[in-house]
């Protein structure tokens, strides 16, 4: 029929307009900022670095071997070493950061750094409101503003922070398991001496 | 003759020397457009509603931006040069004098020959039709004629313009 | 029909209204103080309309694409128009150095000024009508002939060439479509057999098994309404014959080099030509402010007069939000080569339906001959626009 065309879109756009009424599928906005979209599993924005723990200092992964400073397509990391040790979630003594800066207007977030790093010690963060006003270093984010705890990573990641603790633990139970061991070879070799 | 009458027509007449003596060729049609309002109003002064509307339908609503079409789609649009008046005013102002003395004459003795009415006769739209298609049904049907060959004309006039440059282009 | 005072006193209201407020002065001045007073009332009312209205525009769009419009000022956005009008206030007035500034400042005020003219003879309830002419259409329309030359006149007097090739195209555009306007408009007054507005009202004011005689509801009539709409979509430059007025979202337009009041002036002139235009519609071929079925005429009539304008305003909008914009030449081919031959026809059908008398048999020639041209003239323009479902090549 002739203007058939316009009949079935003045419908179709009819429908829009009663359905936005009662479905949400016809109303897609979301009044930002009175209501967000939850942000899902695989969301990223900027990296942040993990603490097991209370203490940010004590309990923070990194042992600053600088791999993700290395890596970093828009080099966008500044990482000093420390001069002394402190002991790691296993016990060894570790390196620590004693500056751990991202330049966040660089930071394309491409997750390599994640990617890299051996020690689960950097993730993503999904927090997007980072407007500032002091455009000289507003955006230079330091290893205070980015350490952030475990619990957070649970919450913002849940299947992921499950699946780094439970890597986490099996390293530590295999260490564990080789420290018992050695200590049980040590035993049995002095017991083997004194005898 | 009241002031109303000495109103409008101060505003025709004003709009009709504007449209001679302004420089900037859109301003004269838009002053011609002033006048055009003026002779409408005049009529309806006259409780001749028919004609004043209609001459502010085709004039003002048609006439006048025909005018200004034409202005913009050639040249006159730029300011001239040596001033609004031309070299031969004197025999324009000779023949512009006869054609209101016929004019002017015209009107006295059609003032003479009517006596004064006191009551103006109510002519309404339909008074109009019937005599259109009634009395003068001729004149209606010549000068639809008339639009029609204008109409195919221009239509023409266009076609060709649109032949010409193919086939320049074609060369 | 009879009906109680209370609805009687109800329907005239207004006219009470004004009567009894000009009886507080002295008999010599209470008919032009009349007349003052209900100018006052327009000049008030369709200006709060057109506010309402932006408002319902913007949200009717919204809702129409999936999103909320305006939600912040106000409840539902009410008061955004409000936030409007201070914005348009309070903006710096720039007129371009090389502009002409006497001609630049005219064009608002001639729109605002014709386009106001025009509801001098709408007849907005029962007596309420402000000046009863005779030949009431041809002063409507001379009235929108002359908006014309203030779209022109804004154009050329910018100095600004996309200007100028906006207006133009906006007033080849306008004088293309009166003529379907107009002649969509001759067959009522062939069929009422009079000019005045209020004479077309009372025809249509008819009942039969109580249904209105209202034209829309004839073949001729239902034809007539749809050119005189698709007409008065492209006379007000609305989508999707918004070709100029787009231009100035994308490039430039007649109203581009205005700012602050001119440029609300503009789009007041414009929404309240749609107003005026849909109330001549209203009264042309919706029984202006008659009551659609016998046992409703107790409604007051002004409310059935704004109801019927209100429903045009939203198909209005409803359109805007459906359809895609008309490039220029296919406007212009639209008009001249079906519109107009389709109200020809339209011409040809009302004179058969006035002359073949009473009975089913009109209604069955009538609408066989309309739907006839209407498929004939459709299909051809299609076959000879060569359009279908387009087939595409891929680089390979």
């Amino acid at each position: 029929m002739l203007g058939e065309g316009i009949l079935k879109g003045m419908a179709e756009t009819a429908k829009n307009f009663f359905g936005s009424y009662f479905s949400a599928e016809r109303l897609t906005t979301v009044e930002y900022p009175e209501q967000r979209i939850a942000p899902y599993e695989a969301a990223r924005v900027f990296p942040f670095l993990v603490f097991d723990g209370s203490d940010w200092e004590a309990g923070m992964r990194c042992v600053a071997c600088q791999i993700c400073e290395k890596e970093c397509p828009p080099k966008c990391i500044f990482i000093e070493k420390s001069k002394d040790k402190k002991p790691d979630a296993l016990g060894k003594q570790q390196f620590y950061p004693a500056r751990f800066d991202i330049d966040i207007s660089v930071c394309m977030s491409c997750q390599i750094c994640v990617e890299v790093c051996p020690f689960e010690a950097i993730k993503m963060d999904t927090e997007y409101e980072l407007s500032t006003d002091n455009r000289f270093g507003g955006l230079l984010l330091d290893r205070r503003q980015l350490a952030k705890s475990n619990q957070y990573y649970h919450q913002i990641h849940p299947a992921e922070a499950d699946g780094v603790d439970a890597r986490l633990a099996a390293e530590k139970a295999k260490a564990d398991a080789k420290t018992k061991i050695t200590a049980e070879a040590k035993t049995a070799a002095i017991a083997g001496e004194g005898a | 003759m009241s002031i109303v009458f000495y109103l409008l027509a101060a505003i025709t007449v004003a709009g009709g020397l504007a449209a001679m003596l302004l420089k900037n060729t859109v301003h004269c049609a838009l002053a011609l457009t002033v006048a055009f309002a003026g002779l409408a109003l005049l009529f309806l002064n006259l409780d001749a509603q028919f004609a004043g509307f209609a001459q502010i339908l085709i004039y003002i609503g048609a006439v006048a931006i025909l005018v200004v079409f034409a202005i913009l789609l050639t040249r006159a649009s730029e300011t001239p040069k040596d001033g609004v008046f031309s070299k031969t005013w004197l025999a324009g102002l000779a023949v512009a004098a006869a054609v209101f003395a016929v004019l002017g004459w015209a009107v006295m003795q059609s003032v003479r020959v009517l006596p004064h009415e006191t009551a103006v006769p109510e002519v309404t739209v339909q008074q109009i039709g019937v005599a259109l298609v009634g009395r003068y049904v001729l004149p209606l049907e010549i000068v639809a004629v008339l639009l029609t060959a204008a109409l195919i004309g221009a239509v023409i006039v266009a076609m060709h313009e649109k032949v010409g440059h193919e086939k320049e282009e074609g060369k | 029909m009879s009906q109680t005072p209370f609805f009687e006193n109800l329907d005239q209201i207004f006219v009470l209204l004004q009567h009894w407020l000009v009886s507080f002065l002295p008999t010599s001045w209470q008919p032009a103080a009349g007349v003052l007073l209900s100018v006052a009332a327009i000049v008030c009312l369709f200006p709060a309309l057109f506010a309402l209205t932006t408002v319902f525009e913007r949200k009717g769009l919204a809702r129409i694409q999936n999103r909320l419009g305006p939600n912040r000022v106000g409840p539902f956005g009410i008061f955004q128009p409000i936030a409007d009008a201070i914005k348009s206030l309070t903006k710096e007035d720039i007129v371009p150095l090389s502009a002409d500034a006497a001609v630049h400042f005219l064009a608002p005020l001639l729109l605002v000024i014709t386009v106001f003219m025009g509801f001098a003879v709408l007849p907005m309830g029962r007596n309420m009508v402000l000046v009863d002419l005779d030949a009431g259409l041809l002063f409507y329309f001379a009235m929108g002939a002359s908006s014309e030359l203030a779209v022109f006149m804004a154009g050329w007097s910018s100095r600004n060439k996309y200007s100028l090739l906006g207006a133009m195209r906006a007033v080849a555009q306008m004088i293309s479509y009166e003529v379907p306007l107009l002649l969509s408009s001759v067959a009522v007054v062939m069929i009422t057999g009079s000019l005045s507005l209020t004479k077309i009202v009372e025809a249509q004011n008819q009942y039969t098994w109580g249904l209105p005689h209202w034209y829309i509801f004839t073949p001729w009539g239902f034809a007539g309404f749809v050119m005189y709409a698709i007409a008065t979509t492209a006379e007000t430059n609305r989508s999707p014959f918004d070709l100029p007025e787009g231009e100035s979202e994308l490039v430039a337009g007649y109203h581009t080099e205005y700012s602050g009041f001119k440029f609300a002036l503009f789009f007041l002139g414009e929404y309240v030509a749609m107003f005026s235009i849909s109330g001549l519609g209203t009264t042309l071929f919706l029984g202006g402010w008659s009551a659609p079925l016998s046992f409703l005429t107790w409604i007051p009539s002004w409310i059935w007069f704004f109801s019927k304008l209100m429903l045009s305003i939203f198909v209005f909008i409803w359109m805007r939000g459906t359809l895609p914009r008309l490039r220029q030449d296919q406007l212009m081919n639209f008009a001249w080569k079906f519109v107009l031959p389709m109200c020809l026809v339209n011409l040809l059908v009302a004179a058969l339906w006035r002359f073949m008398g009473d009975g089913w048999l009109r209604w069955v020639f009538c609408s066989a001959i309309l739907i006839a041209a209407y498929a004939g003239m459709g299909l051809g323009e299609m076959r000879r626009q060569r359009l279908g479902p387009r087939s595409y090549r891929y680089a390979e």
